[in-house]
């Protein structure tokens, strides 16, 4: 089964705390697996996002998560756009699954928790989630792109998840 | 002293000068900054007071412009422009509040 796994799907598979593990060998993923991944990575921030938006009584914690919702929804808009110009179908991969697993996880540990210890939960996670999907796109995800259109927009996505990071680190250095 | 200088005979244009050099206001200037791809263009902006800065974002995310001092926060929505008056002096480095690896800076003379 390891044979299977491509370096990005290592990488999503040790999500928290493995982000250098992405220089694994193996074949590199496709432009229409690419092009899923990066929808992926930011409709699962969306989702956790949601989640926040439910449970959160801080107000910083709150504007975090409506960033989150905003931003990602206004690129994966543009994601779609892009790959139906370029008459690509995102094509669903281990990576994918494995990203999502991982945060359906996460998903169902934020649940149980309310209060300062969700806010200091949440915005961890989301330091450590955009700290792995920026790992995966600079040692995967953007070298491995084919065409020079998706190359450019996940190289904007790189910017904007780095932006993200940055941000979350405000915020938890906020909360302590 | 213009009188003599607008005698017949004499062309318009020898007046002018003295005219603007004397007594002409210093002209305010819009100065663009546009956002695109999560950069400011151009990143270091010199102006003075009572100068418009036209912040132009070609993005699809919001950005800000904040002052590290807190003395402004100019919020921009995607693909719009937005006008910030400068009313006063002073070195400003500045950053995007969504995006902290976005950064800036006014220097605004009096």
């Amino acid at each position: 089964m390891l044979l299977r796994w491509n370096a990005a799907a290592i990488a999503a598979a040790c999500l928290m705390g493995c982000a250098t593990l992405a220089q694994a060998a193996g074949p590199a993923p496709t432009d229409p697996q690419i092009a899923h991944i990066a929808y992926t990575a930011g409709a699962l921030d969306v989702a956790v996002a949601k989640q926040a938006l439910k449970k959160t009584k801080s107000k910083e914690v709150k504007a975090f998560a409506n960033d989150m919702v905003r931003d990602h929804e206004a690129v994966n808009k543009q994601a779609l756009a892009l790959v139906k110009k370029l008459k690509v179908t995102p094509e669903d991969n281990d990576t994918s699954r494995a990203l999502t697993r991982q945060i359906k996880d996460e998903q169902a540990k934020l649940a149980k928790l309310k209060g300062k210890a969700f806010d200091k939960a949440y915005i961890d996670h989301e330091v450590a989630y955009h700290k792995t999907v920026n790992g995966a796109l600079t040692s995967t995800l953007i070298p491995s792109a084919h065409n020079a259109e998706l190359k450019s927009f996940l190289e904007t996505g790189l910017k904007i998840f780095q932006g993200h990071e940055q941000h979350a680190e405000h915020v938890a250095a906020d909360l302590k | 002293m213009f009188a003599s200088l607008l005698r017949k005979g004499r062309p318009l244009w020898l007046a002018l000068p003295l005219a603007v050099g004397v007594a002409a206001p210093a002209f305010a200037e819009t100065i663009t900054v546009t956002i695109e791809k999560l950069a400011f263009q151009p990143a270091k902006v010199k102006a003075k007071v009572g100068d418009t800065i036209q912040w132009v974002n070609k993005d699809v995310l919001a950005h800000s412009a904040t002052a590290r001092d807190k003395s402004f926060d100019v919020i921009q929505p995607p693909k719009k422009t937005v006008s910030q008056t400068l009313t006063r002096a002073g070195s400003f480095d500045y950053y995007c509040k969504y995006h902290p690896n976005m950064k800036g800076r006014l220097d605004v003379a009096p």
